[in-house]
């Protein structure tokens, strides 16, 4: 019999990105990768693209996420496998002159 | 944004600390029913910039991590950064604005003139990422903080 169960995962969104998520501090989606989880989470909150993705809809270059305290780029990336449970963090990078 | 004098003097203090490299950290608080950043603490950092900090600074995502630490634990949100512009306006560079993060985040800038803290300003991205605007820098009293 194949699994039904489902993986879902808790998202911690940075407070700018608050306004496009009702106010929402953590989101639940249901995603067994860390791809999985963000396009989700845009599906639901679509304000959030230009955030996240740039005009190549790829992630922008100061969002780094994490799983737990682990840094995905670190391991693989937007394909990391993710766990019932799992806490995927969006952490802003700063840099300027 | 609205804030304190003791913010703000901290924020000329770390700028004039870190001359003639640029200074940074991160500014914590609440934001407003109105959608204003309240900032009633700071978290500061240290300039991650391997090289030429006296023009440009970095922070990394692990020390985003320790500033929304620091915040949690103080009931309170990251809701901006603040740098130093040694012996350079207080207004976002073009570097500002080519490496800017998430609008929302109040962007503080103090310039800093031979080692004396000068003006401190206030920014935010615009939505469409194009510029920063200016943002007021109101200072309620502080007992209503």
């Amino acid at each position: 019999m194949p699994t039904t169960e489902t993986t879902t995962v808790t998202v911690r969104i940075p407070t700018p990105l608050r306004s496009a998520t009702d106010g929402q501090s953590t989101v639940d989606v249901e995603a067994d990768t860390v791809d999985t989880a963000l396009r989700t989470l845009v599906d639901r909150y679509p304000d959030l693209a230009d955030n996240l993705y740039n005009e190549n809809d790829e992630l922008r270059q100061f969002v780094n996420i994490y799983v737990g305290d682990e840094d995905v780029r670190f391991g693989d990336g937007v394909h990391t496998a993710l766990e019932s449970g799992d806490e995927v963090s969006i952490v802003p990078s700063i840099a300027g002159g | 944004m609205e804030t304190t004098n003791s913010i703000l003097n901290a924020i000329r203090q770390h700028g004039a600390d870190a001359y003639p490299e640029e200074g940074c950290g991160f500014l914590l608080g609440t934001v407003t029913g109105k959608g204003t950043n309240r900032v009633t603490a700071l978290h500061q950092a240290t300039n991650r910039r391997a090289e030429n900090r006296e023009r440009r600074y970095e922070l990394t995502a692990d020390d985003y991590r320790r500033a929304d630490a620091a915040a949690q634990e103080q009931d309170l949100d990251v809701v901006g950064i603040y740098h130093s512009h040694p012996d350079h306006p207080a207004r976002p560079s073009e570097t500002d604005l080519a490496e800017a993060t998430f609008p929302g985040y109040t962007y503080v800038i103090v310039s800093v003139h031979d080692g004396t803290p000068d003006a401190v300003t206030a920014w935010t991205l615009a939505l469409n990422r194009s510029e920063f605007r200016r943002e007021d820098i109101v200072l309620p009293d502080p007992e209503l903080m």
